[in-house]
Parts: structure tokens; C-alpha cells; sequence
């Protein structure tokens, strides 16, 4: 059974849940400070003979404090998300020696587009292989995203990645597996009846295997 | 203390000592609906301008699908739709019912022929193959796509863009046409408004030149640019 | 003034000469019209309620007949066994259902038009034929939903959302009919709402009674005006998309397809700058309705009453520009991105200044804890979840793991189920004296609540674990993935405690109808509430008041040092009030 994140296998998992458990220290302590407030109150306060409730209107300096303390807490997180926001989203985020794989979304399949030997994309000896996703591990790898049909979306939990796949829009999205293995991909966004199969895998190599991987899938491509 | 009904003071009439806005029911709620209608065409012309201007290629040149000159006319004559409005409420609170009845009956006209001549110009464009999924295969216009005068990439969103835009806006043409041609005949007519009595034509009004505003938005960015 | 029929003094029985058809089905008494959209919307959380269970059955016990599937048809359960094509009908049908037909009704439809004539002391409304027609509208487009359930192809497929292009061709959604039904059903729904929102509006604007000023107004009216603002300028936007929607799947226009030129993100765009002012129109009334009950419940004034309605109108106006926090990994532009998560961090403050002002209301109060406040204190605990687990998503980079999961499926429901319905059980419990002149069950109102905030919890609070998990929204199976497999038992606890939860709903449904025939009288002012409804013999009469009351005070004098009991209602004339000043008479 499950009760934390999923595995860490991107660079990205380092950010994103030191900022997920920053969050939940936050909302947690505010989550207790109001649920035992409650309860303290319900049975401090409960009805009793003879007593009468204590006529007061408000108090503004409580006031003042419990709206100045969430709002300067709300921005402290807001500008430290943001920093990691353009790390891992922001328009010039992509690293320049990022390896591109194209991924062209349909429903309800993944076909994904390997750059061959010379390692760019739409040169002639790219080749598509249907449901399979190879990526050499430590190297940021950019997907470059397109759909047939409808809004798809590629989501591997592992590597805390997500990103809409958008008909009419080419999208890049980036991220730089850490461990190799074998991982999920998930279509995230509702795309159709048979949205509940569309998966893929994704085979995280080290460097040699992968260039092993791609000298041979090269070869069965081209026959 | 007692917790007897309601205390009424006799001498009150049903009114907040803070006051609501100065003006009676119908004007208001006419406004607060007139701000939705805002929001509705917002949408549209929101809608429009985001397709166009991210639009897959050139959008068609004005005045090679769309006939200006009879547009420009309507235009013309909705304006003057609106003048005759402001001409029938002006001769209520003088006190001119007769007047009022003239001018009103001006407006229903005036806006009945805006009609026509809008659902003239659809039936013209359709035959010449504009339709709201693009253009017709085979039709006058098909021909101009191919010798390459209309650009074939947005002629789809052209013609969704325009036949709802203008569509929507001569549905609330019709309906206030129906609107107050139902005031004319059931109170201008057997003389119910007066000049302390108006409120009708007033809220009637309002929402007129407020189609008619819209008109003249539409007419700019849909046929003159 | 708009034309009142006589009633009769005080508690005295009144002569109504109307007809049946007209008192009860063509009515034009905002009290009526409030209980007909209480009973309607009740049937529809009914309907969104089942379609839930099927779900919870599914994903509980995929591949297995569901007990009493037998009696869907091959299309949708052959031998009982839910289809995938059945089951994003479900999906999309059980949001919709719940949205628009069940939580926005309610809270709107039913406290809206019930309350706000009561309380800020009018006959009726300002246009009681057009609030006849809002509710008519909403009628047929509830009726246009439910039909679209039994067309050949089923029902719409794209999820409440309905995110183009899917829902746009019907080559993409595999439905047809359904998919336009959806389309039509809320275009009426729009429809209904600007109806029903400009009446509120004019109605709180000028027709409150003497002495009703702004300050003075109960926060259930300061939010229901705010949320009929809310309603009266999203709602056109919604229905100017749905139109749009319809258009690309009748009449073949091209608005969201992108393979001829549209643009698939501007149905997200305008469906959540409609869609993000609707959280708030599904929260802030609930919020408002709490605020009088924890009042009364606590007896003592509300906390910063002023501070409470700036939140409120901050809530609202922040709403506006927050939608796109929806859209963090849509591929709209990261920049955009950046400044919608600050506005929606910012929206967090005014949600904790309500937060802490209901606890402040509750401190060193003499707590009364009837069946409403037992619902409203359950709102604020577990409104706080929901909040809280928004700030969650509202970090970008979070979201960009968590978007789409269960996650959001247990936020939304914290703030839906856990806000607003408890609110609205709350509420309804509270005014129903008022509405039918007898009182609902106490005991089974607190078996009920007791029941139902356990289950709840048990349902809801899972799927948190299963969101961080990856588990994502809108699976037939998600077994299919075997990173999802080992959370099976957890996905079983949550269908056991769902069905239970629904079960226990049932508890109230009965205790409803019981009570109508067989409840206890209703005294006039059971709660011992302040408001000028209770003003009114218990049900109110037809045209509230022969003439309105005058208005001395704030809602909220509970404990009152002027007064010898612990309330001091708003009618109430003391030797030291003095008379409003007399206003003109506004217009003609």
C-alpha cells in the first residue's frame, strides 16, 4: 500500500515535494490550530444554565493579525513557488543540450518519434515506435508534444511531469530522469472512451544501453 | 420585552431609510440585465477577436464576402431607429402621447426593416455560398477561394464567427421589436402611458440603445476592418 | 412597490382566493418558487447521488455486475457490468447533475428566492413573473439533462468540463444527441440564472424595509446579492460558450476545432472565466447562511461583521481573475501561469479571515448545538480542509504533479460536499419551520449529521492518499496502470463508505417527507433567531407582511446587554430606538 508520493526518478522530484511537504507543514499546522480550536470551543463553550454569551462585536487587532499572518504566509509560498515554476515550466526553461523525443498523442495510442544517430528530430533517420518511451538516464530529455485528435495529456507521477497535449498547439516539456527503470505514462486528461487504456511505458537506460537500444531499433525501423 | 409580529410604525411607507438607487424597479433590473447581455457579447466579440488574430493565415479582405454599402444602411437605419426612441420618450414627459405613439411606431419599423434586410443579406450570402461552416464546394464563392482572393485556412472561422455574432445581435433586434410592438399595442395604443407614467417606454429604451450600440461595434469590427 | 396581495394580521389564518395551479405550480410567491426549486433540486442531487453509486461500484469492483445493473440496458451495463462508454457518461453526467441541477439550485434557486424577501422585509420580489419563468427555465433544462440520459448513443461524454475538441465532434466522443442535449440543458441553465439574478439584485437594491440599511443586512442576503452579481455576469459567458459548443456540433462552425483552424484552449478559457466565479456562486452563499446559524447557535453577535462582508465582496472580486489556475498545465503561456497562482494564493486570505471570525464568533459563546449549527460548525471544519488542500494546487509547481488526480476529485468534494451541502442540510433544517409550518425530526437530524460526517470523511478523505499516488481523475479501470494496482483496497474502502454515505442520505430524504405531514408544529421563532422572518407565524403567509416591519438594529444581537433574554430580534422596538428617517419614494 501507497501513502506517500509516488517513487523519485526525476530531477524534478527534488523541488516539487520539498514543496509539497512544506505546504502540508503549513496547511498542517493551520488545519490543527482550527480543527482543535473547534472542538475546544464546542465543549468549553456548550450551552449551560444560567450563563450568557460574551456581547462583543469583534476585536480588530485579532482581526488585523489572522488576515496579515495568511497573507504574508501566501506570498512567501507564492514567490518561492514561482522560483521553481520557471525552472521547470518557463518559457527559456528547456536546458540547451536537452535531447528531443517528438510524442504525437492519438486516441488512443502514444507514437514516439526517436531523433536516430544524429540526434535531431526531422531529419531522415527518425523513426516512431508505438507505446514505448526510451530515454537515457542523468540527461534532460525535451518531448516535443502533439495531438491527432483531441487534448491528451503526459504524465509520468515518477518524474512529477505533466503536461497537456493540445490539438493545434506544439508544446515542449521537459525533465531529466535520475534512476533507471521502468515507468508509466498516463494520459491525464479525459480524451474518450477508451481514455482509461491509454498508457505507455517509458524504459529509463543508462547511456550505454541506450545507445545499444537505439543502434538496434534504429536497424529493425529501417527494414 | 415583547416578541409580538412585526412592529409597524403606521406613518412609514415600505421604503430603507438608506435609500435604494434613485430610479424605480423596472429601470434597474432593465440595467442589471443589460450588464449580463454586456458579458454575453463579450463573450462573442472576445471569442472573435482571439479566433481572428490567432488565426492559421490571413483573414478575408472586408467587402469581398460581405456587401457594405446595404449594411451601411441598416446601420444607418438602426441609428435612426434609436433617434425615433429617443424622440417617443421625450414626447411622453412632455406629455404627447400621440407623439409618442408616432415615434414608437417609427422605431417598431425602423427595427422590423433592420430585420429584413438582415435576413435578405443572409439569404444572399447563402446562395453565394457563405455559410457558417465556411464556404460552400462548387459555389460563386468557392471559385473566388481557388483563383486565391479569400484565403481558404480561415473562411471556416469566418463564417462561424460572423453568422453567430450577427445572428445573436438580430435575435435581440427581433426581440425587442416584438417587445415593443407588444407595448404599443396593448398600452400606447389604449393610451396607458402619461406623462407620470412612462416607465415602460423608458426600460424599452434603454435596451434598444443598447442593441443598437452593439450594432455599431459589430458593423465595425466584423464588416469595416 | 409592485402589486401585494392582502394578507391577514399576525398569526391569524389568511383567506387566499388563488387557485391550485395558481399557488402552487404557476406561482409567482418567491416562497413558493423557493420550495418548488427545493423539491426539484432535491430530486436531482438524488439522480447525481446514484449516478455516483455506479461509479463507486465500478471502481470498487471493476468487471463485476453491479447489484440491480440488470435493469440498464446492453448500451450502457450488459449483464450489469458498467461499459467504459457508460462510465464517462456517468462521469460527466454526475458533475453536471451535481453543479448545475443539485448544489447551485439549492443554494440559489431555494435560498435566494426563500430568504431574501423574508429578511430584508418585502412582499415578494421586484419581478415575481420573471422569477416564475427562472424557475420554469431551470425546469426544463433540468428535464433536457435528465432525458439526455436515455437517447440512443447515451448521454454527453466529456466531463462536466466538457473540454473541446472532444466535446465538439462526435466522431471524437463516440455521442451525438447527448452531447447537444448537454448543450441545450445549459443554455436554459444560463437563462435561468440571469433571470433569478437581476431580481435578486433589484430586489436587495431598493426594495428593502425602513430601517434595513446596508450594515444591517443578515450576511446570508450580503452573500446571496454578491453571488447573484457573480451569477448575473458569468452566466452569459457560459451560455455564450455553450452556444458557440452547440454551433460546432449542429451547424458544422469551427470555434474549438483546431483541425480547421480553431482554438481547443478557448472553450477552457471561457468555461472557467464562467467557471471560477461558479466555485464562489456553490460556496458563498453556504458561507452566508453558516454565518447565521453559527450566530444563533452561539449566541453572540457574528465576529467582525464588516470584515465579513469585505471578505465576501473580496472573495467575489478576486474570483474573477483566478480562473486560469485551472489551466497551469493546459499549455497556456507559464507566464500567465505565474500571476494566476498569485491571485489564487491571494483568494486564500479572506477564506481565513471567515475562517477565524466564525471561531471568533464561537469563543465564549453558550453554544446551542441544534441539528443547523451541528451542519454549520461541520462546514467550517470542513471547509478548512478544502480550502487548505487548494493551496496545494494553487503552487504551481505542485499542481503540475497533482493536477488531475484524486486529488483534486477530494479537494473539490471537501469544498462541495463538505462546504456547501452541510451548509445546505444546515439550512434547510433551519428554515423549513418557516417554509411548511412544522419542524424536522431532531433525533434523526442528528443521526443523520452524525452518520453522514463519518462516512463522508471515510469516502473523501482516501482519496487525498490516492491523488498523491498519481492515481488520476476519470478511470474506467485504473487497474490498467500497475502503479495504480496496489491502491485497489483503498479504492474498495472509499465505494463501501460511499455507499453507506449514501445510504445514510436516505435518513434525511425520509425525515424530509415525514415531517411535512407528521412533524412537530413550528412554533413562529423556534431558533430564537433575530431575522424579520421570524417576524412571520410559522409557514410565513402569502405576501409576508400586511405591512413590513421596521428595522431597529443588526442581525446578530444575540446576549445583548439592552435585552433580558439572549436574543434582541431586528423588529424588536426599544424605548431607546429611534424611528428610520423616511426616504423618498424612488421613481414611479
Amino acid at each position: 500500500m501507497h501513502w506517500w508520493l509516488p517513487a523519485k526518478a526525476s530531477t524534478f522530484t527534488g523541488p516539487i515535494d520539498g514543496l509539497f511537504l512544506a505546504i502540508l507543514i503549513i496547511t498542517g499546522i493551520a488545519f490543527v490550530l482550527v480543527e482543535v480550536g473547534l472542538i475546544w470551543f464546542m465543549v468549553q463553550y456548550r450551552q449551560r444554565p444560567g450563563r450568557k454569551a460574551f456581547y462583543t462585536h469583534g476585536n480588530t487587532r485579532a482581526e488585523v493579525i489572522w488576515t496579515a499572518i495568511p497573507a504574508v504566509t501566501m506570498v512567501a509560498l507564492g514567490l518561492i513557488s514561482n522560483h521553481y515554476w520557471v525552472e521547470i515550466k518557463g518559457r527559456n526553461s528547456v536546458p540547451a543540450n536537452a535531447y528531443p523525443i517528438g510524442i504525437h498523442a492519438k486516441q488512443f495510442e502514444w507514437q514516439m518519434t526517436y531523433p536516430g544517430a544524429d540526434g535531431k528530430l526531422g531529419t531522415a533517420d527518425d523513426f516512431t515506435i508505438r507505446n514505448q518511451l526510451h530515454v537515457p538516464v542523468g540527461r534532460p530529455i525535451v518531448v516535443q508534444l502533439s495531438s491527432e485528435d483531441v487534448i491528451h495529456s503526459f504524465y509520468v507521477p515518477q518524474f512529477r511531469v505533466r503536461q497537456d497535449i493540445v490539438p493545434g498547439m506544439d508544446i515542449r516539456a521537459w525533465f531529466q530522469p535520475t534512476v533507471a527503470g521502468t515507468y508509466e505514462i498516463g494520459c491525464s486528461q479525459l480524451c474518450g472512451l477508451g481514455h482509461y487504456r491509454m498508457r505507455a511505458q517509458v524504459f529509463v537506460h543508462t547511456q550505454e544501453d541506450y545507445d545499444a537500444w537505439m543502434k538496434q531499433a534504429a536497424q529493425e525501423a529501417s527494414q | 420585552m415583547t416578541h409580538a409580529a412585526a412592529t409597524v410604525d403606521q406613518m412609514l411607507p415600505p421604503y430603507p431609510a438608506e435609500r435604494g438607487l434613485d430610479v424605480y424597479n423596472k429601470k434597474l433590473g432593465m440595467w442589471v440585465f443589460l450588464a449580463s447581455e454586456v458579458m454575453f457579447f463579450a463573450a462573442l466579440i472576445g471569442t472573435y477577436i482571439i479566433l481572428r488574430f490567432g488565426a492559421p493565415g490571413e483573414w478575408a479582405k472586408p467587402g469581398v464576402v460581405l456587401n457594405i454599402k446595404i449594411t451601411a444602411f441598416n446601420t444607418f437605419l438602426l441609428i435612426c431607429s434609436s433617434v425615433s426612441m429617443v424622440k417617443a420618450y421625450a414626447a411622453i414627459q412632455d406629455g404627447d402621447p400621440k407623439k409618442m405613439r408616432f415615434w414608437l411606431l417609427m422605431t417598431i419599423l425602423g427595427g422590423a426593416a433592420f430585420v429584413g434586410i438582415q435576413v435578405y443579406e443572409y439569404i444572399h450570402l447563402i446562395e453565394h455560398g457563405f455559410l457558417p461552416s465556411g464556404v460552400r464546394e462548387g459555389s460563386e464563392l468557392a471559385e473566388k477561394v481557388a483563383k486565391g482572393e479569400l484565403p481558404a485556412a480561415t473562411m471556416g472561422l469566418y463564417g462561424s464567427t460572423f453568422f453567430t455574432m450577427t445572428g445573436f445581435h438580430g435575435f435581440h433586434v427581433t426581440c425587442g421589436v416584438i417587445s415593443m410592438a407588444y407595448l404599443y399595442f396593448t398600452k400606447a395604443l389604449p393610451g396607458k402611458y402619461s406623462k407620470q407614467d412612462y416607465g415602460g417606454i423608458e426600460t424599452v429604451g434603454l435596451y434598444w440603445h443598447f442593441v443598437d450600440l452593439v450594432w455599431i461595434i459589430l458593423f465595425t469590427i466584423v464588416y469595416l476592418i | 412597490m409592485t402589486s401585494v396581495a392582502a394578507t391577514a394580521h399576525g398569526a391569524h389564518a389568511h383567506h387566499d382566493d388563488r387557485s391550485f395551479v395558481r399557488k402552487y405550480i404557476f406561482s409567482t410567491d418567491h416562497k413558493i418558487i423557493g420550495i418548488q426549486f427545493l423539491f426539484v433540486s432535491l430530486f436531482f442531487l438524488l439522480v447525481g447521488g446514484l449516478l455516483a453509486m455506479q461509479m463507486r461500484w465500478q471502481l470498487g469492483f471493476p468487471g463485476k455486475p453491479m447489484p440491480g445493473g440488470g435493469v440498464l440496458p446492453e448500451t450502457m451495463a450488459p449483464g450489469g457490468v458498467i461499459l467504459p462508454e457508460y462510465y464517462i457518461q456517468l462521469v460527466t453526467m454526475h458533475g453536471t447533475f451535481m453543479v448545475f441541477f443539485a448544489i447551485m439550485p439549492l443554494l440559489v434557486g431555494v435560498f435566494a428566492n426563500f430568504l431574501i424577501p423574508l429578511k430584508i422585509g418585502t412582499h415578494d420580489m421586484a419581478f415575481p413573473r420573471i422569477n416564475m419563468w427562472s424557475f420554469w427555465t431551470f425546469l426544463i433544462g433540468g428535464l433536457v439533462m435528465l432525458s439526455s440520459l436515455f437517447v440512443p448513443d447515451g448521454a454527453a461524454r466529456a466531463g462536466w468540463t466538457m473540454y473541446a475538441p472532444l466535446s465538439a465532434r462526435h466522431d471524437y466522443s463516440g455521442a451525438s444527441l447527448g452531447q447537444e442535449l448537454w448543450s441545450v440543458s445549459i443554455i436554459f441553465v444560463g437563462l435561468s440564472s440571469i433571470l433569478g439574478s437581476l431580481n435578486y439584485i433589484t430586489t436587495i437594491i431598493n426594495n428593502r424595509a425602513p430601517g434595513m440599511t446596508w450594515f444591517r443586512m443578515p450576511l446570508s442576503i450580503w452573500s446571496l446579492f454578491i453571488t447573484a452579481i457573480l451569477g448575473l455576469l458569468a452566466l452569459p459567458v457560459l451560455s455564450g460558450a455553450a452556444i458557440m459548443l452547440l454551433f460546432d456540433q449542429i451547424i458544422g462552425t469551427h470555434f474549438f476545432d483546431p483541425a480547421v483552424g480553431g482554438q481547443a484552449l478557448l472553450w477552457q478559457h471561457l468555461f472557467w472565466f464562467f467557471g471560477h466565479p461558479e466555485v464562489y456562486i456553490l460556496i458563498l452563499p453556504a458561507m452566508g447562511m453558516v454565518s447565521d446559524i453559527i450566530s444563533n447557535g452561539s449566541r453572540k453577535p457574528i465576529f467582525g461583521y464588516h470584515s465579513m462582508v469585505f471578505a465576501i465582496v473580496a472573495i467575489a472580486f478576486l474570483g474573477w481573475i483566478v480562473w486560469g489556475h485551472h489551466m497551469f498545465v493546459s499549455g497556456m503561456n507559464p507566464t500567465l501561469g505565474s500571476s494566476f497562482m498569485v491571485s489564487t494564493l491571494v483568494i486564500a486570505v479572506p477564506s481565513a479571515v471567515k475562517t477565524f471570525n466564525w471561531m471568533g464568533t464561537m469563543w465564549r459563546g453558550n453554544l446551542r448545538f441544534h441539528v443547523p449549527m451541528l451542519h454549520a460548525v461541520a462546514f467550517v471544519a470542513m471547509f478548512v480542509i478544502g480550502g487548505l488542500s487548494g493551496i496545494f494546487m494553487a503552487a504551481t509547481p505542485v499542481d503540475m504533479f497533482i493536477h488531475d488526480t484524486y486529488f483534486i476529485v477530494a479537494h473539490l468534494h471537501y469544498v462541495l460536499f463538505g462546504g456547501s451541502l452541510f451548509a445546505l442540510f444546515g439550512a434547510i433544517t433551519y428554515w423549513y419551520p418557516k417554509m411548511f409550518g412544522r419542524m424536522m425530526s431532531e433525533p434523526w437530524g442528528k443521526v443523520h449529521f452524525w452518520l453522514t460526517f463519518i462516512f463522508y470523511n471515510c469516502t473523501f478523505f482516501p482519496m487525498h492518499i490516492t491523488g498523491m499516488a498519481g492515481e488520476m481523475r476519470r478511470l474506467y479501470d485504473p487497474n490498467q496502470y500497475t502503479f495504480l494496482q496496489p491502491l485497489q483496497p483503498i479504492r474498495v474502502f472509499i465505494s463501501i463508505s460511499a455507499f453507506l454515505l449514501f445510504a445514510t442520505q436516505l435518513i434525511f430524504f425520509v425525515n424530509f417527507w415525514w415531517s411535512l405531514k407528521q412533524g412537530k408544529r413550528a412554533p413562529q421563532n423556534p431558533w430564537e433567531d433575530n431575522g424579520l422572518e421570524w417576524s412571520l407565524p410559522s409557514p410565513a403567509p402569502h405576501g409576508n407582511w400586511e405591512k413590513v416591519p421596521t428595522v431597529y438594529r443588526g442581525p446578530y444581537e444575540f446576549s445583548s446587554p439592552q435585552s433580558t433574554e439572549d436574543y434582541l430580534p431586528q423588529y424588536t422596538k426599544l424605548p431607546t430606538d429611534r424611528e428610520p428617517a423616511r426616504a423618498p419614494v424612488a421613481g414611479h
